[in-house]
């Protein structure tokens, strides 16, 4: 199997082993099927794409069509340890709300997302003059999925409005770390654990 | 294996105690027809129970006695298939009710004279509590799966919700867990149809075998309409005349989809007895899970254990997509593991018994998952 993509891994790592899991967005499944096969993680997931749904399931993962806009609602509260977001906040309709019902489903949520603050989409703005189209976000503007584009600095504001705890962050540049201090402005790629 | 007279094509077996009615009372003798394919595992882990829809019948993957037609699920069910009688063996009994050799208004009551409309009202639970004393008498405690789309599905998810202890797997297809106003009206449709024949007399038709045909083929024309969508019928008929070039201003079948129709109707009559057709639709219009648990679907869940997968098709009117989510929704605040999809095919409900690649490749990954 294919190394997972950097924020998995990092999600992968975080999670304990024999939690209860809920993957928003989990896309062909490949965190769940790592998370079951090496954490022994009891995971479940929910995807918008049929086609996708259908790959999970023949893969032999618990996945339901739905989408986290309007679906999320329908599980009952604190009913996993981790409710995971990667990827995908930025394509819901109302990103803070989404994050809110992770909080209640999920005793813990990680969300992760691209950040629209990293150097290179700055630069393309500001000499391009032009949405940008880079390696995270490689559609243009009238195609993406990507509707609700965030930062780093956006996305701490509002944790802290909202009075969420942040139990972890994680930063990227491509698959490495780089510092909290600077991540607004060099990490391509954001990974946080959230608690209430 | 072989020369065990339980297992194979064509079996027949006497329930050996009455089965008690939830519509109070009990229903003694009860015969269960069957047939089994593959070979039972040396500590019974491998069986696959198939519950058949409204009118289908145990003769799942096997020509039909009746038509000489192969068997109603074979793109599903034999060697290699998702459902894959070198893998699993196969149960799948005709129900309680029904016309194609287990108890049903056809058989005679103890008095020696068919039963006919004194025979009970039976429900879906009914017919599921009839299986579970046919796989005892198999000598399967638990099933690996119960598998079973329209009223098969409504019978799959009720052995979840009645025996938790009993099933490893449940594949649901194109299903629910209640019939809505609308199924009831289509099934009266088909009733009153039967019934108004003036040769269905009461129900007191097998003496002189001159049974209600024409209204029963009336039951089984308008309910066909519902298990087809609107851009199949289109696709498949549109406006087109039937070997003719021009209409002719008369009540013949002009149009194509009228004479298919009929001949759905008609070639219905020869297999199925409208006593049975009325009694299995009373079932499945009774057929309200929930509040069999006290209103609340969930309540259905409670402590199953049962790996749970369902499947629905966006052409399909009858039991359309929000039934399945119903379904999944009770599912999820239980907490049970359970995959949902709904599949995209143009034949409207009848796509489970239809070539959907996606329904076969979800099948066979969720039941090999259930770790055999």
């Amino acid at each position: 199997m294919s190394p997972l993509r950097p924020d998995l891994a990092i999600i992968a790592r975080e999670v304990t082993a024999g939690a209860r899991v809920l993957d928003v967005g989990c896309g062909d499944g490949a965190l769940m099927a790592a998370l079951r096969d090496e954490k022994q993680v009891d995971a479940r997931g929910m995807e918008l794409d049929p086609a996708n749904v259908a790959e999970c399931v023949a893969r032999g993962l618990s996945v339901i069509q739905g989408d986290a806009d309007t679906d999320l609602s329908d599980y009952p509260e604190a009913a996993f340890d981790f409710a995971i977001l990667s990827q995908t906040l930025q394509t819901t309709m109302r990103p803070d709300l989404v994050v809110d019902q992770l909080l209640r489903i999920g005793r813990k949520a990680f969300v992760s997302f691209p950040n629209f603050a990293h150097w290179r989409v700055r630069l393309s703005l500001l000499w391009g003059g032009r949405m940008p189209v880079t390696r995270l976000l490689p559609v243009a503007w009238y195609e993406t999925p990507n509707i609700h584009h965030v930062t780093i600095d956006d996305f701490r504001a509002l944790v802290r409005d909202r009075g969420i705890t942040v139990e972890g962050a994680w930063f990227l540049s491509g698959d490495r770390l780089t510092s909290a201090a600077a991540a607004n402005f060099r990490a391509e790629h954001a990974v946080f654990l959230l608690s209430r | 294996m072989s020369d065990d007279a339980r297992f194979g094509l064509d079996r027949h077996l006497v329930l050996p105690g009455p089965l008690a009615l939830d519509g109070g009372g009990m229903l003694a003798p009860v015969e269960l027809a069957y047939e089994t394919y593959g070979t039972l595992n040396a500590d019974a882990s491998n069986a696959i129970l198939l519950c058949h829809a409204l009118t289908g019948d145990q003769y799942v993957a096997s020509n039909h006695p009746i038509t000489g037609k192969p068997g109603w699920w074979t793109r599903m069910v034999g060697p290699g298939r998702p459902i894959d009688t070198d893998r699993y063996f196969v149960i799948c009994p005709n129900v309680i009710g029904s016309c194609m050799g287990s108890s049903g208004p056809e058989s005679l009551a103890p008095d020696g004279q068919p039963y006919a409309m004194r025979f009970p009202v039976i429900t879906i639970r009914d017919m599921v509590r009839a299986q579970a004393m046919l796989l005892d008498h198999l000598g399967i405690g638990r099933l690996y799966a119960v598998v079973g789309g329209s009223m098969g599905g409504m019978q799959a998810i009720t052995w979840a919700a009645t025996y938790p202890t009993r099933v490893a797997s449940a594949v649901i297809i194109a299903s629910t867990a209640r019939h809505s106003a609308q199924n009831i009206a289509f099934h009266e449709v088909g009733r009153q149809a039967i019934m108004a024949d003036p040769n269905w007399r009461g129900g007191d038709y097998y003496v002189d075998g001159k049974g209600p045909d024409a209204g029963l083929a009336v039951a089984r024309m308008a309910a066909h309409i519902t298990y087809l969508s609107e851009q199949g019928l289109t696709e498949k008929f549109g406006r087109r005349l039937q070997n003719r070039d021009a209409k002719t201003f008369g009540f013949d079948a002009d149009f194509q989809v009228e004479s298919y129709l009929r001949h759905q109707g008609l070639s219905f009559t020869d297999r199925f007895d409208a006593n049975s057709y009325l009694y299995i639709t009373r079932a499945m219009d009774y057929f309200d899970l929930a509040e069999e648990h006290g209103g609340h679907l969930a309540n259905a869940f409670r402590g199953v254990a049962t790996r749970f997968c369902l499947v629905s098709f966006d052409t399909d009117w009858l039991y359309p997509t929000s039934e399945s989510r119903n379904i999944v929704h009770a599912l999820n605040a239980s907490g049970a593991p359970v995959s949902f999809v709904e599949l995209s095919a143009p034949f409207g409900h009848d796509s489970f018994l239809l070539d959907v690649p996606d329904l076969n490749r979800v099948v066979d990954g969720f039941l090999k998952a259930g770790g055999l």
